[in-house]
């Protein structure tokens, strides 16, 4: 149990970092003592990773400093800021997964017997067993980590924290992929551990996490401080102006629109992962349908059937009465349909391409002549997206991978706009985005839906699935339980639905 | 052309001149015939090997097939006196085929393309020297096939029509992988396969198209092959060649890792090989040497290369912090 015998006392002052054509961090200050927990937040690109590696020391600053227990820290390496005691746990777990967990936690700081340097391994789980307890994990130190939970993956990352004395824990968006009783788990863990005397810099989108874990607010905007709010002031609306810099009216929009005719239906359509559910969906042209459930309940597979990636285990899907080749994307592509995948770097983006040819894949058949590419046309094209969509883009040439998350999101929307789809899934389409960014999402769904299209939206934001659906089927381990219409929306409804 | 072919380019011409300058002979007219000989039969398969290296996966097996393939034609013109143009196309069929097979068990079975066309390097050698019962391949003495060699290995104007063929490929794949929608293709399956897959691309028929088409060219190099030697010894023809052939790659800017690359930057890669290999030859250094020498440039090369953009990434920051310092000064 690490009751923190000298509590952190850590102080950025002016800290400036730029980025060839970047500046990522303007003159900011920040600081953090032990025993609190401060929320950083702040739109993507607002320089929260930045500032993170400038406290790890994986980056130095250009300008500014750190002072760290009363000292000036010059040259803060990552080496060093272990041994102050400066922790994180990466948004993006990266664990070893043919290790198991004692091997994971001490990795790099194995303890060895003998001279030929041998694993000692009974010293190894002594070490390690003790941190489990405290965090009151299901899994052992022998476990593999391979078997482990995304939820139980964040709290080895938090064990491997622990192990090194841990004074300052930092937290980049610990909960994005974890349900709400994980979550929850995780900030009995975060006040716990406050109490203990850890100072706890907690990043995340989830402004209510903040409000129910935080003592304090720290504001980023384009690189410079925005501001702090003290406890009292803590609360959703106040952190929104603090993010974006003025009021969000109107963040959810409802249409009174009447949903058109039949789109898309399935018939007894089954898939791989739930061969005995059948799952029956029908989607009218202008409607917003969101799907909730719980993470596993089959949704994402759903929408891998539909978009043709996966093969379904049995039956078809129709659009506009005619069936769609199963499991092809291409002839799903051909019948109008098309796909927000969730995870936007690896699924949706050519990161390195430029954002015209990012833009232009799908459409690629009607932008060339005999096979050539007409690269006339894909800017042309490229530019109305730009404008359509407000990209915040100044050259078109440049790689699609230097916007912001929110900017890549639009980019992965503008290319099937241009294919003029029936029938768009979006697979959580604001994860990880900013708050801005999310609006205009959302208003852009909302045009999409006014001009025809059926949108299938997947979302486990209980709070976006109700304020942007016209309608929404919640599903629960591969199996439709319950469709509820806008009236009937509400948390606890669709909640009392998805654990059926 | 990019940034990175220009310097390869200069970089070529620089050998040359300072090979010209040390020895004359190096811009005799037979010399440079000579090695635009060189130039262009090694070039047809290096620009195969790139159609291949773009989509991320690497072909290695390109000697053996040249071996394998040079024996076949040989053996159906010389021995079973079949009628060269019919022979060319069972040679070519053949190389599809290869092709094929190779795209199949990568996209199909989910092998990884080094293994594959590893087990391909070491089955159409020990084919080719089965099929010759570890002989020499060649011509009886007194056969000859003037129109087939006036083509494959004449001269017009005094170039080696291997060179024009080379001409040829390059400036067609030069088309193909910048400028058709198939080009675009590859890159984007190179680059990044299940985004590729996601926006609708058939990514395994532009996978099994890029071996296909990367065999295809192989096996009309192999034919250019066996003309130019005029007897082909299976066991050590081609050794290496599919190593030329990555080198030609790299050295044009294509990454191993897949989705980069420039037809222009492989030719004068090509170039440069083999202008060294003469360098070797002209400046009196043990043969020995030549693979040796060989290597040096090419890491010399890609270290060069990482530490420009290295460089041009610092003044870019350079210059962004005199960027901020200005107006930080004026309002100070």
């Amino acid at each position: 149990m690490p009751h923190i015998e000298k509590p952190i006392s850590l102080e950025l002052v002016g800290v400036t970092k730029v980025y060839p054509g970047v500046i990522a961090l303007d003159n900011v200050s920040l600081n953090i003592r032990g025993g609190e927990v401060v929320g950083l937040i702040g739109e993507n690109g607002a320089g929260k990773s930045t500032l993170m590696k400038v406290l790890g020391g994986t980056i130095a600053p250009d300008r500014g400093r750190i002072v760290i227990d009363g000292a000036d820290i010059a040259d803060l390496t990552p080496a060093r800021a272990v041994e102050l005691g400066i922790a994180f746990v990466h948004q993006e777990l990266n664990p070893f997964g043919n290790l198991d967990v004692t091997a994971n936690v001490l990795l790099g700081r194995e303890i060895r017997k003998g001279r030929l340097g041998f694993l000692d391994g009974k010293a190894m789980e002594a070490k390690v067993s003790p941190l489990l307890e405290m965090l009151g994990t299901r899994f052992g130190p022998k476990d593999p980590v391979s078997a482990l939970s995304l939820a139980d993956q964040q709290l080895l990352e938090i064990a491997r924290a622990l192990s090194i004395n841990v004074r300052l824990l930092i937290l980049d968006e610990p909960t994005s992929s974890l349900t709400l009783s994980e979550t929850q788990r995780l900030l009995d863990v975060i006040r716990r551990l406050r109490d203990d005397g850890v100072a706890i810099l907690f990043i995340t989108h989830r402004l209510g996490e903040v409000e129910e874990v935080a003592d304090r607010v720290v504001g980023l905007r384009d690189g410079r401080s925005a501001g702090e709010l003290a406890p009292a002031e803590i609360n959703k609306d106040a952190m929104v102006r603090l993010m974006i810099g003025r009021d969000v009216s109107q963040f959810y929009e409802t249409s009174g629109q009447a949903a058109g005719e039949i789109v898309l239906e399935t018939r007894q359509l089954r898939t791989r992962t739930y061969p005995h559910e059948e799952v029956s969906l029908t989607l009218r042209g202008g409607e917003i349908l969101g799907l909730a459930g719980l993470v596993g309940a089959g949704r994402s597979e759903l929408a891998r059937v539909l978009f043709g990636i996966d093969m379904p285990e049995a039956g078809t899907v129709e659009v506009l009465g005619e069936t769609v080749p199963p499991g092809s994307v291409t002839e799903a592509i051909k019948a109008g349909i098309c796909l927000v995948p969730e995870d936007r770097k690896s699924e949706g983006l050519f990161l390195d391409f430029s954002i015209a040819e990012n833009i232009s894949v799908p459409s690629l058949g009607s932008l060339s002549r005999h096979g050539f590419v007409d690269r006339d046309a894909e800017l042309v094209l490229a530019k109305e997206a730009r404008r359509e969509f407000s990209i915040k883009a100044p050259k078109l040439e440049r790689p699609a991978g230097e916007l912001s998350g929110g900017n890549q999101q639009k980019i992965v929307l503008a290319k099937w706009l241009a294919t003029r789809p029936k029938i768009i899934i979006l697979d959580e389409p604001t994860r990880g985005i900013d708050v801005g960014a999310k609006a205009e999402v959302y208003h852009l769904m909302r045009l999409l839906a006014a001009q025809g299209a059926a949108l299938l939206m997947i979302s486990s934001d209980m709070e976006e699935v109700i304020g942007v659906s016209s309608r929404v089927m919640v599903m629960s381990r591969g199996r439709m339980t319950g469709v509820l219409q806008r009236h009937e929306l509400s948390e606890e409804n669709i909640l009392r639905i998805a654990v059926e | 052309m990019h940034k990175k072919d220009l310097g390869l380019a200069v970089l070529v011409l620089c050998v040359g001149a300072v090979v010209a300058f040390v020895n004359p002979r190096f811009i005799s007219p037979v010399n440079l015939a000579n090695t635009a000989n060189l130039i262009g039969l090694f070039g047809l398969f290096s620009i195969a090997e790139a159609f291949v290296i773009v989509t991320g996966g690497i072909e290695l097996s390109i000697g053996s097939v040249i071996a394998l393939l040079g024996v076949i034609f040989i053996d159906l013109i010389a021995v079973w006196g079949i009628a060269w143009p019919i022979s060319l196309a069972i040679v070519l069929g053949l190389g599809v085929l290869i092709g094929l097979l190779h795209g199949w068990l990568v996209t199909r079975l989910h092998l990884q393309p080094f293994v594959v066309t590893l087990c391909g390097l070491l089955i159409y050698r020990g084919v080719a020297r089965f099929y010759t019962r570890d002989g020499t391949a060649g011509f009886s003495f007194g056969s000859d096939f003037p129109m087939l060699e006036h083509i494959v290995a004449g001269r017009t104007a005094g170039i080696p029509h291997s060179v024009l063929a080379f001409g040829l490929a390059a400036v067609i794949a030069w088309f193909i992988l910048h400028r058709t929608v198939f080009g675009r293709h590859l890159f984007a399956v190179g680059k990044n396969e299940v985004a590729a897959r996601y926006a609708g691309i058939d990514t395994r028929r532009v996978i099994v198209s890029a071996y296909v088409l990367c065999i295809f060219l192989t096996a009309v190099s192999a034919v250019f092959f066996a003309m130019y030697t005029r007897s082909v010894q299976p066991a050590s023809h081609g050794n290496f060649y599919e190593l030329y052939g990555i080198a030609a790659a790299v050295l044009g800017g294509f990454s191993l890792r897949g989705g980069e690359g420039s037809i222009v930057g492989v030719v004068l890669g090509v170039i440069l090989l083999q202008v060294l290999q003469n360098l070797v030859n002209l400046l009196g250094i043990p043969s020995s040497l030549n693979f040796a020498v060989m290597g040096s440039v090419i890491l010399v090369g890609v270290i060069a290369d990482t530490q420009i953009s290295a460089y041009r990434e610092r003044r870019r920051h350079m210059a962004t912090m005199a960027g901020l310092a200005k107006p930080a000064a004026d309002a100070g």
